[in-house]
C-alpha cells in the first residue's frame, strides 16, 4: 500500500514541513461523518504548523479510491513527510492516529 | 449490543417477506461446472443469492471458489470479482497456476481479482466499514459486467473488525448490497471448530441460502478430503459426505453415482477369456460390460483376467493391464506357467500393464493415474487386479466411492471391463461387506476353494450374470500348462466332487461304461443270434409252407382229374364189362339228391 507523492505538493511541501494527509470516505456513512469530524480536531490541535488534508469520497471515486489500495472506509493515508502511514476506522482513538502518523500524542 | 440484534433481525425479516411475496417459481441455479458437485446440488449454486464454503485451512474452499469463478468465464462467459481478503492476487495466481484454469491469461474484465489483503501492520483508530469497498466493488462490477462475485477468507475482515455487533452489521451490508446488485456470491470463511464458532457466527449460516462444508482429515498416513452440502434453502441436494480429490482442473467432487446412466447397451458378445467359460455365461461377456471376480488369495483371478486380457489382445484390442502391490513383469511370467502369453502383446504395443504400490496412495490418486491412463493409452479393454487394492491406502467409505466411479467412468467410455476383488472368506456374499462392487458389475464371478480328502480345488460359480442365460452349475476350474478351463464337477451324496475324487469318480464311470458296453455287446451278439435263429426258422417254415401250398394245389387239380377219369374210366369199366346202365343212372342220380 505504498502512496504515491504528487510532485507538485511535494514541491510546496519543501517550503514549510507541510503534512500531507488524504482522508477516503464513504459518503454520509456515520464512520466518515466522524472520521472527518476527528481529523479535523486533531489536525487543528496537532497540525497548527501547517498540513494539506485531500477528503476523497469514494461513492464518487471509486475507481480512483481502487487504484490507490483503498480497502474499507474511513480510511486515512499520511503521504507526507515519509514513512508513509495508513490508519483505518473513524479516527476516534487519538492516541493511536496521532502515534501512526508520527506526532506526539499531548505536544504542540 | 441488545439493541444491535433487534435492528438487524428486523433487517432480516422485512427482506424475507418481500421475497415470499414474489411468485413462486422454481429456485435459479447458477451451475459451478465442478465435476460432481452440480449433481450433488442439483445444479449448482443459488443464483443471486449467497453460498457459504466452511472449513479448516487447506480444505478447498479457495480452490472451490475460484474454480467456480473460472468456469463461468470460461464455459458460460459470465464475469466474476473475487475480493481476496486472505491472499493477495499474485498468490492466488500462483497458487492456481497448478490446475489448467490458464488465469494469468485470463482477462481483467472476465475475471477481476479484488485484493482486500488488509496487511496485520494496518493501524486501526476506531470503527470502519465496508461502505466505501463495496461503492468500489459496485462500480467494477458495472464496468466488467460481473454476475458472481466471492468473498474469500470473511474471517479475516471479521476478525479485524474485532466486535460482533460490527462483524453483523457488515455481513449484512454485504448482504444488501449483493441483492441490489443481483450477484450470485459465494463467501469462504475458515471455521475449524464447529462448536464454538459456529455460535458466533451462527447468524451467518442463518443468513445464506447454502452451505457447503469442507473437511480435511488425517487416515492412515492419507489425508482424506471431503464436501458436504448442510444447507440449501429451497431445493433438494444429497446430504451426504462426499470424497473431493484434486484433478488437473480443480475439484472433483465424487458423486455416488451419476444423476443418469448414460452407458451405450452393446449387444456384441466377446469371449470372457475362454470356451467353457463363455458357455458357462451363455456366450460370453457383453462389450462394454463390468465382469467381478472374487476369491480368496491363490483362486486363480489373475489368472483369469490375464487370460481375459490375452484373449482382447488376441482380437487385437488395445488393453490395459493395472496391477497392484506385484510387478508386470512379475505376472507376465507368472502367468506363463499355465499358457498365458501376454509378451508378444506387450511387445506389439498392444497391451500396456501399469503396476502400483498402493502403500500410503489414497484410492483417489489412484484414480486420477488410471483417468490419465485411460485417457493417454485409449484401450478398448481394461483389466484391474485387484480393485480392492486401492482401499488400502483410504478409508473404506471412500474407496468405495472411488471404485464406483471408477467403473461408472470406464463404462462411460464403452470399455469393457475385467476386475477382481480380493475377500476375505470364502463366501461369496462376503464380498458385498467390502467395496460393494458386485451391485455395479455386470457380471460377477466367485472363485472359491473346496477341501476334501486333503485336496484344495478351485470351484467357479457365476453368481449374477446381467442380461444372459448363464449356467447355475458350479464348475472345476482346471489350471493346465494350455491355459485354464472347466470341468464339470460331480456331486455324489449332496456332497460336490473335485479334483482327485472327481478323478475317481470320472475312472469309475469309466470303468462302468466300458463294463457296460461290454454287457451291451454281448447283448446285441445274443440278440443278433436269436434273430438268426429266429429268421432262419421263419425260413425254413416258409420252406415248408410253400412246399405244402404247392402240394396242396397239385393235389386239387389231381383229383379232379382223378375224378373224371374215374368216372369214365367206371364207365370204360361198365362198358366192356356190360354192367346194367340203368343201376349206374340209378346211382347217379341217387348221388346228386344226396348233394
Amino acid at each position: 500500500m505504498s502512496r504515491r507523492l504528487p510532485k507538485r505538493k511535494a514541491s510546496d511541501a519543501e517550503v514549510t514541513t507541510v503534512v500531507l494527509l488524504r482522508l477516503y470516505i464513504a459518503g454520509a456513512a456515520p464512520n466518515s461523518v466522524q472520521a472527518i469530524a476527528n481529523l479535523e480536531a486533531i489536525c487543528r490541535e496537532h497540525l497548527k504548523d501547517g498540513h494539506k488534508l485531500e477528503v476523497v469520497d469514494v461513492l464518487e471515486h471509486p475507481g480512483r479510491a481502487m487504484a490507490d489500495g483503498v480497502l474499507v472506509t474511513p480510511s486515512l493515508a499520511k503521504l507526507f513527510p515519509l514513512p508513509a502511514a495508513n490508519v483505518v476506522g473513524n479516527l476516534s482513538d487519538r492516541a493511536k492516529v496521532l502515534s501512526a502518523l508520527g506526532l506526539k500524542s499531548g505536544t504542540r | 449490543m441488545g439493541e444491535g440484534w433487534i435492528i438487524f433481525l428486523s433487517m432480516k425479516r422485512t427482506s424475507s417477506i418481500a421475497r415470499r411475496r414474489a411468485p413462486p417459481r422454481p429456485l435459479a441455479k447458477l451451475a459451478t461446472g465442478i465435476e460432481g458437485f452440480d449433481e450433488l446440488s442439483r445444479g449448482g449454486l443459488p443464483r443471486h443469492r449467497i453460498s457459504l464454503l466452511v472449513g479448516g485451512p487447506g480444505a478447498g474452499k479457495t480452490v472451490f471458489a475460484l474454480q467456480c469463478l473460472v468456469n463461468a468465464v470460461r464455459r458460460d462467459h459470465r464475469s466474476g470479482i473475487f475480493v481476496a481478503f486472505e491472499e493477495s492476487a499474485r498468490q492466488l495466481i500462483a497458487n492456481g497456476a497448478t490446475f489448467d484454469w490458464n488465469l494469468a491469461g485470463l482477462p481483467a474484465k472476465k475475471l477481476f481479482f479484488f485484493d482486500a489483503h488488509l496487511s496485520p501492520t494496518l493501524v486501526k483508530a476506531g470503527d470502519f466499514d465496508l461502505t466505501g469497498m463495496l461503492a468500489m466493488l459496485a462500480a467494477k462490477k458495472q464496468q466488467i459486467g460481473a454476475q458472481w462475485i466471492v468473498f474469500d477468507g470473511l474471517d479475516v475482515l471479521l476478525t479485524l473488525l474485532q466486535d460482533p455487533v460490527a462483524e453483523m452489521r457488515e455481513i449484512y451490508r454485504i448482504r444488501d448490497w449483493l441483492a441490489q446488485h443481483d450477484l450470485t456470491a459465494i463467501f469462504t470463511a475458515k471455521f475449524g471448530d464447529r462448536t464454538r464458532e459456529t455460535s458466533r457466527y451462527g447468524f451467518l449460516e442463518f443468513m445464506v441460502d447454502c452451505i457447503v462444508r469442507f473437511e480435511r482429515r488425517q487416515e492412515d498416513r492419507v489425508s482424506t478430503q471431503s464436501i458436504q452440502i448442510t444447507k440449501y434453502r429451497g431445493s433438494g441436494y444429497a446430504a451426504a459426505e462426499f470424497p473431493l480429490s484434486f484433478g488437473p482442473s480443480g475439484i472433483e467432487v465424487g458423486a455416488a453415482e451419476p444423476a443418469e446412466l448414460a452407458h451405450k447397451a452393446y449387444s456384441e458378445r466377446i469371449t470372457a477369456g475362454f470356451e467353457r467359460l463363455d458357455a458357462m455365461l451363455g456366450g460370453g461377456v457383453y462389450r462394454g460390460s463390468s465382469t467381478l471376480v472374487t476369491g480368496v488369495p491363490g483362486t486363480s483371478k489373475t489368472t483369469l483376467a490375464g487370460k481375459f486380457a490375452e484373449a482382447a489382445c488376441r482380437r487385437g484390442e488395445r488393453t490395459l493391464f493395472v496391477s497392484y502391490d506385484e510387478a508386470a513383469a512379475q505376472i507376465a511370467r507368472n502367468l506363463t506357467s499355465v499358457g498365458i502369453e501376454l509378451k508378444p502383446h506387450l511387445d506389439r504395443g498392444l497391451l500396456r500393464m501399469y503396476s502400483a504400490r498402493t502403500e500410503g496412495i489414497s484410492a483417489e490418486e489412484h484414480l486420477l493415474k488410471l483417468r490419465s491412463l485411460i485417457l493417454d493409452f485409449q484401450p478398448r479393454c481394461v483389466v484391474i487386479d485387484p480393485l480392492t487394492a486401492i482401499a488400502k491406502g483410504s478409508n473404506l467409505g471412500a474407496a468405495r466411492t472411488v471404485a464406483n466411479r471408477l467403473i461408472y467412468m470406464i463404462k462411460e467410455s464403452g470399455i469393457t471391463l475385467f476386475v477382481t476383488a480380493l475377500s476375505e472368506t470364502d463366501d461369496p456374499h462376503a464380498e458385498s461387506t467390502n467395496l460393494q462392487v458386485s451391485t455395479i458389475a455386470d457380471t460377477w464371478i466367485h472363485l472359491s476353494y473346496l477341501v476334501r480328502s486333503g485336496e484344495r480345488n478351485r470351484a467357479l460359480t457365476i453368481v449374477k450374470s446381467r442380461g444372459t442365460a448363464h449356467s447355475n452349475q458350479v464348475r472345476e476350474l482346471v489350471l493346465g500348462k494350455s491355459g485354464p478351463t472347466l470341468t464339470d464337477v460331480y456331486s455324489a451324496g449332496g456332497e460336490v466332487l473335485m479334483g482327485t475324487l472327481r478323478w475317481e469318480k470320472e475312472a469309475e464311470q469309466e470303468v462302468r461304461r466300458t463294463r457296460n458296453r461290454a454287457e451291451f455287446d454281448q447283448r446285441r451278439r445274443e440278440l443278433q443270434f436269436a434273430e438268426a435263429n429266429t429268421s432262419a426258422k421263419i425260413k425254413a417254415l416258409e420252406l415248408d409252407l410253400r412246399r405244402q401250398s404247392a402240394e396242396l394245389a397239385l393235389y386239387s387239380g389231381e383229383n379232379e382229374g382223378r375224378g373224371v377219369s374215374s368216372s369214365e374210366r367206371e364207365t370204360e369199366l361198365r362198358r366192356r364189362r356190360s354192367a346194367d346202365p340203368l343201376v349206374t343212372a340209378i346211382k347217379k342220380s341217387g348221388n346228386g339228391a344226396a348233394k
